[in-house]
C-alpha cells in the first residue's frame, strides 16, 4: 500500500507537468494569449498604479538591482512591523513585539523563501503580522525566485539585449499564478476541516474539566501559499504535522503536490523558452532520478526502523514512527521529507530530528545539492548551472568549445559559475565549523556525538538552500544562530542569484552556434546521465566528510 | 619532408634537461603561476616544517609517516613540472635546429648604387640587399628583381629549392634561406627579431605562450574545485574535534592534495604545450594556441579546388572517336602527338594510352619535328619524317585546320565535344593533315583520397564549401566527384570573403587556405586562415597559421589536431575528476577508523591499515601523472565521428576508467605499503 501510494502521487505530479509547464510559458513569454483577458485589466490597473508603463526590457544588471531594490523595500518594511506588532491592528492575542536579532533572522528568512522559524507562530506573531508580514513575503520571495529563474531561462534560450523587465514578471508571477492557485487551494483546504478565522485563540474545557487553549487564525491561507510558493513557514511551530495545518492523509497529498508542481513544471518551461522540450525533458528526469533515489533511501530506512528501539523491545514493525503523525505513516512521512527538502520548502509533516540516521541524510542531501527539483526557480537555476559545468567538462571530450543551447561557455560564464558554486559549500561548512569552536553555537546542541553534528549542519544546509525545515532539537533562538544563519541565509539567497543572472546577461550576447552532427548533444539520456554524474561529484562529493561525520557515523554505530 | 626529425626528442639529453627543470620550476614565484600545484606546494612546505621541527608540531611520533608524505608530495609536484618541461622540451629541440639558420650572417646592402657589406642585423625594414649564388638571405624580403632558386629545406624540410622570383605569388623569400643559382635584389619586410624565423622559435619555444580562453576557463573551474576542497579539509577538522577526533595535519594535507584535480592540474601546461608542438611537427606554423583551438570549433572550411582539391592540371581521363575512326587509331595519334610534348596534358595522354594497354609506333615519330603551343595557333603536334602532320589542340582550331586542307568535319565531332564540355572537361581534338580522327577528354582530376576525407569532414559535421575559378558546369563536376557540399564557380577574392562572413553570421566558425595577397583579406576575416609558405607576405601576414609544406589539403589535419587538443584537455579533467571517488573510498574511513571503528565498513577496497591507505592515495595520486604524460603529449585518440558517439566513447573510456582504475591502483600500491605499515 505504501509504494501504491507514494507512485499515485509520483504519477500525479508527472501529470500536471506538462499543462503547469505550458501555462507558466504562456504567462511569461510575453506573447499575446488569452490570459491576457483574463488578467489584462487587474495588471494594467498595477502597472499605473506602480507607475510602470513602459515596461521596457532590462539588461541583468537592471534585473538584479530592479529585484535587489524590490526585496530591500520589503524587509524594511517588515522588519517595522515586526517590531512594532504590539501597537498595530489584528492582534487579539496581545502578542509583544519581536526581539531585534529574531526580527532580523525572521525577516531575513521570509524574504529569502527559507522559512526558517527561530520563533513559534502561534506565541509570537500578531494576526497581522502573518498576514502582512509573513504571508505577504510568502508571495514575493516566491514571486521574485520564479521571475529571477525566468529571466535566466530567457537569457541562455533567447537572443538579444534584455532578460525582461523585472516588475512585470513579479506582478504577473502574483496575478496570473501564485493569487489564482493559492486561492483555489485555499478554499480547497477550508473544504477539509482547516480553520481560516481571525477569531482569537480559543479557550475550552476538556472532558476531564481542565481550561485548554487552542491557537486558531488565518491558517487554510497560509497553508496554500506556504506550499506554493515552496515557502514552509507554519502557522504553529510544528508546522504541517499540526491538525489544523495538515488535518489528513488527503490534505497532506495536497500539500505535497501543490509545493512540488510549480518547481517540477519549470523543466517544462525552460523546455518550452528553448524551443525543444526534450531539453526540459532531460534536465527533469534528471531531477526526477535524484529524487527517486533519496526517496527510496528515507522509506526503507524509515521503515526499517531504528535498531537502538528494538533492542528495547519496542514493536518496530510499522517503522520509526517516533516523531511521525500515526495518521500519516511511514509513506506519507517520508515522501512530504523527500519532497519539502527537495523543493527546498522546509515545511514538515514528522520531526526531521528524529528521523533515522539515514533518513535524516535525505532531507540533508537533497538541500546540500540543492538542485533536486529546487524552491522557487532557484532549483532550476541551479540545475542549468550545473548543465553548463557538465557541458564545459564533457563537451571538450567532443573536441570543440563547449557549448550549451549554442552559446560558448568561456571564462567569463566559468568565473561567475565558480562564484556560485563556491559559496554553497563554504557557507554551509565555515559556519558549522564556526559553530563547532565556539560554545555559542556548540551550547545548542540538545544531542551530542554524531547526531549533534548532524543537527548543526542540518541547520546550516538549511539555511544555505533557503530551504528552512528544521532538524529541530537545536536551541536556536539565541543572537549567534539568529544572526548566522540570517548570513547564510542571505548569502545562499542572492550571491547565486546574481552570478547566474550575469551568466545569462553574458549568454544572452552571444553569437549561437548552429547545432551540426559534431554538436554534444545536451537533450538525450547520456547528457541526463552526465548531468547526474557533475552533480554527485562536484556537488555531493564536497559534503561527504562531514556526511561521514553526521549520520553515516550515526548510523554505522547503531546498527 | 621530415617529420620524423623531431619524434626523437626525448633523447637522453633532454630527458636530463627536463628534470633538471623539473627542480627550477619548483621556485614558488613560478609555481603560483599554477594554483592548484601552488597549493601542493605549500602543503609539502608544511610537513616539511613538521619534520625539521618535530617538537614545535608535537610531530615527534608520525615522523616516518611525515617523512613518507613530503617526499611522495614532493614528487607529485617534480612530475608535474617534468610534464611541462618534457612538453617543453621538445619545442626547444626545434628551435634549436631553427636557431642554427639564424646565425649572425653578412648582408650586401644596396645603398644608392653601391654595395656595402653589412651584418644581417643591421638591416631595417625596407633595405634593399643583392643575394648571390650560395649565400643566405640575411631576412624576411620580398624579391623586387630577378629570379633564382633558394633551398628552404631549413624552415620547410623540403630538399628540393623552390623558385623564387620578382612580383606574383613567388616573391617572398624567408630570412636563413640560402639562394643556390643565379641572383636576386630583396627588400626587407621585418625588423631583425621580427622575422618570420624568430617568431617561429618563439612560437616552438613557449615563451610567448598565452594561455587559451579555454585554458583560462578550465584553469577557473579547477581553481573552484580546489578551493572547496581547501574549504571541505580546514572546516573537517573543528567538526570532527567537536567528536573529540584530532586530525593530523600530515594527513588532512594527504586528504586535500587527493581530493584536487592534481592531475589535470599538473598536467594543463604539457597538453597546451604538446597541442602546438603537434601542429608544428606537422610543419604548420600556428600563430597563437587560440588558432590551434579555434581549429577544432571549425563548422565550415572553403577550400580552392586547384591544388587543394586538384592536382590543378587537366589530364586525359578518356578518348573518344569520332565516326569513322577506331580508338586504336586515335589513340595512336594522340599519342605520337604528345610523345615530344612536355605539358602535363601531353604527358597524360601517354600516360592513358599506357594505362589502358595501347600501343602505338613510337619508330613513325622518328626524325620529326615537334611542333609546339602557340597561343595563335592553340595546337600541337608533330610534322613526321613522311611528311605527315600531326596536331592535337582546341577543337575549333583543329577543325578549321582540317577544313582549310579540304578534311570533311565528321558530323558527331560537335556533339562529343559539347558534351566533354558540358561535363566539365576540355575537348582536344586529334588530326592528321585532313582527316579527324577524335577527341581527347582532358579533365581536372580530384586527388586521390580526397572524397573520404570529405566523408570524415562530414561525419565531423564540418561542411567543405569548394572555390574555383571554373564556370559552374566545370565546378559542379568536380564538386560531385570530390564530395564536398558545396561551391562557388567563377569565384573572385570577394566572393570568398562574402561566403566566409554569411557563414560567420550564422554563427560558424570558418577556415580557409590561401596564399596570393588577393587572399590576404579572406584570411584575415576567416577564424582559421592557412598561409602557404611559398605564398606572398601579405597572405602569411593574414593568417594565423603557415604551412611550412605549401601544402592546402592540410587544413584537414589542423582541425583535427585541434579536436584532439581539446579532447585531451577534457578527458584529462574527466579522469581526474572521477579519481576523487576511489580517494575518498581509502581516505575518509582511514581517517576515522581509530575513533569510530565502525568505519571499517566503507574500507571497502579492504586496505591494509589506516596509514597505509593514506600513503596508497598519495602514491597513486603521484604517479598518475607520469604515467598519463604520453597521453597528455601525444593527445587521446582520435577517430572522426559524431559528437554523439565520441562523446559515449570518451565518457566510457575516461569517465568510467577515471571511476574504476584508481580503485585498482591503490588496491595495489597498497599491497605493496602494507608491507611496512
Amino acid at each position: 500500500m505504501d509504494i501504491v501510494q507514494m507512485l499515485v502521487v509520483l504519477a500525479v505530479l508527472v501529470l500536471l507537468v506538462k499543462p503547469l509547464g505550458t501555462y507558466v510559458y504562456h504567462v511569461f513569454s510575453n506573447e499575446q494569449n488569452r490570459l491576457d483577458r483574463v488578467f489584462g485589466g487587474t495588471e494594467r490597473l498595477i502597472f499605473t498604479l506602480i507607475g510602470v508603463h513602459k515596461r521596457e526590457g532590462m539588461g541583468w544588471k537592471k534585473y538584479a538591482l530592479s529585484f535587489m531594490a524590490t526585496n530591500l523595500i520589503l524587509v524594511a518594511f517588515s522588519y517595522v512591523i515586526l517590531r512594532l506588532q504590539h501597537a498595530l491592528p489584528f492582534n487579539p492575542n496581545g502578542m509583544g513585539s519581536l526581539e531585534p536579532t529574531l526580527t532580523f533572522n525572521t525577516v531575513i528568512s521570509f524574504i529569502t523563501n527559507t522559512n526558517l522559524q527561530h520563533y513559534s507562530g502561534e506565541s509570537a506573531l500578531s494576526y497581522f503580522s502573518q498576514m502582512a508580514v509573513i504571508m505577504m513575503m510568502m508571495f514575493t520571495s516566491a514571486a521574485t525566485g520564479f521571475s529571477v529563474a525566468i529571466a535566466f531561462v530567457r537569457g541562455i534560450t533567447s537572443k538579444g539585449k534584455t532578460l525582461g523587465n523585472f516588475f512585470e514578471d513579479f506582478v504577473k508571477a502574483h496575478t496570473r499564478i501564485f493569487l489564482p492557485l493559492s486561492f483555489i487551494i485555499t478554499l480547497v483546504l477550508v473544504a477539509l476541516q482547516v480553520p481560516q478565522t481571525l477569531d482569537p485563540t480559543l479557550t475550552v474545557k476538556t472532558l476531564e474539566g481542565a481550561m485548554q487553549q487552542i491557537a486558531i487564525g488565518p491558517v487554510a491561507s497560509l497553508e496554500s501559499i506556504k506550499h506554493l510558493g515552496t515557502n514552509g513557514g507554519g502557522f504553529f511551530g510544528v508546522n504541517s504535522a499540526h491538525p489544523f495545518e495538515n488535518p489528513n492523509p488527503l490534505t497532506n497529498v495536497i500539500q505535497i503536490l501543490s509545493m512540488w508542481a510549480l518547481p517540477a513544471a519549470l523543466p517544462y518551461t525552460f523546455g518550452l523558452f528553448a524551443k525543444n522540450k526534450k531539453q526540459g525533458w532531460v534536465v527533469f528526469s534528471a531531477m526526477m532520478c535524484l529524487f527517486l533515489v533519496f526517496l527510496s533511501v528515507a522509506y526503507t530506512s524509515e521503515k526499517t526502523g531504528n535498531p537502538a528501539m528494538s533492542a528495547l523491545g519496542i514493536d518496530a514493525s510499522q517503522g520509526s514512527m517516533e516523531g511521525k503523525e500515526v495518521r500519516f505513516g511511514i509513506a506519507q512521512s517520508a515522501l512530504f521529507t523527500a519532497v519539502t527538502t527537495a523543493a527546498t520548502t522546509g515545511t514538515v509533516n514528522n520531526m526531521h530530528d528524529t528521523l533515522t540516521p539515514l533518513g535524516g541524510l535525505v532531507p540533508l542531501g537533497e538541500m546540500m545539492l540543492n538542485v533536486v527539483f529546487g524552491g522557487k526557480g532557484v532549483g532550476l537555476i541551479n540545475m542549468l548551472m550545473y548543465a553548463i559545468l557538465a557541458v564545459f567538462i564533457c563537451g571538450l571530450m567532443v573536441g570543440r568549445t563547449p557549448e550549451f543551447l549554442g552559446r560558448k561557455i568561456e571564462p567569463r560564464e566559468m568565473k561567475l559559475i565558480a562564484v556560485a558554486i563556491l559559496a554553497h559549500p563554504f557557507i554551509i561548512l565555515v559556519p558549522t565549523a564556526i559553530a563547532f569552536m565556539t560554545e555559542l553555537g556548540h551550547g545548542a546542541i540538545t544531542n551530542p556525538g554524531f547526531h549533534g553534528i548532524s543537527q548543526v549542519l542540518y541547520e546550516f544546509t538549511s539555511s544555505a538552500a533557503n530551504n528552512g525545515s528544521g532538524f529541530e532539537g537545536l536551541g536556536d533562538n539565541t543572537p549567534f544562530w539568529n544572526i548566522s544563519t540570517g548570513l547564510v541565509m542571505l548569502f545562499g539567497r542572492y550571491i547565486s542569484m546574481i552570478a547566474m543572472l550575469a551568466v545569462a546577461g553574458s549568454l544572452m550576447r552571444k553569437q549561437t552556434v548552429p547545432e551540426t552532427i559534431g554538436t554534444f548533444r545536451t537533450d538525450n539520456k547520456l547528457f541526463a546521465a552526465l548531468l547526474i554524474g557533475t552533480v554527485l561529484l562536484i556537488g555531493a562529493l564536497t559534503f561527504l566528510p562531514v556526511i561521514v561525520l553526521g549520520p553515516i557515523a550515526e548510523f554505522l554505530t547503531l546498527r | 619532408m621530415n617529420r620524423n626529425k623531431t619524434n626523437n626528442a626525448l633523447s637522453a639529453g633532454a630527458l636530463k634537461q627536463a628534470v633538471r627543470e623539473s627542480f627550477i620550476k619548483l621556485n614558488p614565484a613560478v609555481m603560483i603561476k599554477n594554483p592548484v600545484m601552488f597549493v601542493v606546494e605549500a602543503g609539502t612546505l608544511i610537513v616539511l616544517l613538521m619534520i625539521v621541527f618535530p617538537r614545535l608540531f608535537q610531530s615527534q611520533a608520525t615522523m616516518g609517516f611525515n617523512i613518507a608524505v613530503f617526499f611522495i608530495l614532493l614528487f607529485t609536484l617534480l612530475f608535474a613540472n617534468f610534464a611541462e618541461a618534457i612538453a617543453e622540451g621538445r619545442g626547444k629541440a626545434q628551435a634549436s635546429s631553427l636557431k642554427k639558420s639564424k646565425q649572425d650572417m653578412s648582408a650586401n646592402k644596396l645603398v644608392g648604387e653601391a654595395v656595402t657589406v653589412v651584418s644581417s642585423t643591421e638591416l631595417r625594414k625596407g633595405d634593399v640587399v643583392i643575394v648571390s649564388q650560395g649565400e643566405m638571405i640575411p631576412g624576411d624580403g620580398e624579391v623586387i628583381a630577378g629570379l633564382a632558386s633558394v633551398d628552404e629545406s631549413a624552415i620547410t624540410g623540403e630538399s628540393a629549392p623552390v623558385i623564387k622570383e620578382a612580383g606574383g605569388d613567388f616573391s617572398s623569400v624567408t630570412g636563413g634561406t640560402r639562394v643556390v643559382s643565379d641572383q636576386i635584389k630583396v627588400r626587407m619586410t621585418s625588423e631583425p627579431g621580427q622575422s618570420f624565423i624568430d617568431r617561429m622559435i618563439a612560437l616552438v619555444e613557449g615563451a610567448k605562450r598565452q594561455k587559451t580562453p579555454n585554458e583560462i576557463a578550465l584553469s577557473t573551474l579547477l581553481i573552484s574545485l580546489t578551493i572547496i576542497f581547501l574549504i571541505v579539509v580546514v572546516t573537517l577538522a573543528p567538526i570532527a574535534s567537536y567528536l573529540g577526533i584530532e586530525l593530523e595535519i600530515p594527513i588532512l594535507i594527504a586528504l586535500l592534495v587527493c581530493l584536487i584535480p592534481t592531475t589535470i592540474g599538473g598536467l594543463l601546461s604539457a597538453i597546451g604545450i604538446a597541442g602546438m608542438d603537434r601542429v608544428t611537427q606537422f610543419n604548420v606554423l600556428a600563430m597563437s594556441g587560440k588558432a590551434v583551438e579555434a581549429a577544432g570549433d571549425i563548422n565550415t572550411m572553403i577550400l580552392d579546388k586547384t591544388g587543394t582539391i586538384t592536382f590543378g592540371n587537366r589530364m586525359a581521363s578518356d578518348l573518344v572517336p569520332v565516326a569513322g575512326s577506331s580508338i586504336e587509331s586515335l589513340s595512336e595519334w594522340a599519342a605520337i602527338s604528345s610523345l615530344m610534348d612536355e605539358t602535363p596534358e601531353g604527358r597524360s595522354v601517354l600516360e592513358w594510352a599506357k594505362k589502358q594497354g595501347m600501343s602505338y609506333d613510337a619508330a613513325l615519330a622518328a626524325g620529326g619535328e615537334f611542333v609546339e603551343f602557340k597561343a595563335e595557333t592553340r595546337m600541337s603536334g608533330m610534322d613526321l619524317a613522311d611528311g605527315r602532320r600531326v596536331r592535337k589542340g582546341a577543337v575549333d582550331a583543329v577543325r578549321k585546320w582540317v577544313a582549310a586542307q579540304g578534311g570533311d568535319i565528321p558530323p558527331d565531332l560537335e556533339q562529343i565535344s559539347n558534351t566533354i564540355a558540358t561535363l566539365g572537361g576540355t575537348p582536344l581534338a586529334v588530326a592528321v593533315d585532313n582527316r579527324m580522327f577524335g577527341v581527347i577528354y582532358l579533365k581536372d582530376t580530384v586527388k586521390p583520397g580526397m572524397k573520404e576525407r570529405f566523408d570524415q569532414l562530414r561525419e565531423m559535421g564540418i561542411k567543405t564549401i569548394m572555390c574555383t575559378g571554373d564556370n559552374p558546369l566545370t565546378a559542379a563536376t568536380i564538386a560531385r566527384e570530390a564530395g564536398v557540399d558545396d561551391f562557388i564557380a567563377e569565384a573572385k577574392p570577394e566572393d570568398k570573403i562574402a561566403v566566409i562572413r554569411r557563414e560567420q553570421a550564422e554563427g560558424k566558425m570558418v577556415a580557409m587556405t590561401g596564399d596570393g595577397t588577393n587572399d590576404a583579406p579572406a584570411l584575415a576575416q576567416a577564424d582559421v586562415g592557412l598561409a602557404m609558405n611559398s605564398g606572398t607576405i601579405a597572405a602569411k601576414e593574414a593568417a594565423n597559421m603557415v604551412d611550412l609544406d605549401s601544402d592546402p589539403s592540410k587544413i584537414i589535419e589542423v582541425v583535427a589536431i585541434g579536436k584532439q587538443l581539446l579532447m585531451t584537455r577534457g578527458a584529462l579533467t574527466t579522469f581526474s575528476i572521477a579519481n576523487d571517488i576511489a580517494k575518498y573510498f581509502a581516505i575518509i574511513p582511514a581517517m576515522f577508523m581509530l575513533a569510530i571503528p565502525e568505519m571499517g565498513v566503507l574500507n571497502i577496497m579492504n586496505l591494509g591499515s589506516p596509514l597505509s591507505a593514506i600513503l596508497s592515495a598519495l602514491i597513486f595520486n603521484a604517479i598518475i601523472i607520469p604515467l598519463l604524460i604520453p597521453l597528455a603529449i601525444k593527445g587521446v585518440a582520435y577517430k572522426p565521428m559524431s559528437g554523439s558517439k565520441l562523446l559515449s566513447r570518451n565518457v566510457f573510456i575516461y569517465g568510467l576508467g577515471g571511476v574504476i582504475v584508481p580503485f585498482v591502483g591503490i588496491k595495489l600500491i597498497d599491497f605493496a605499503v602494507h608491507l611496512w605499515i
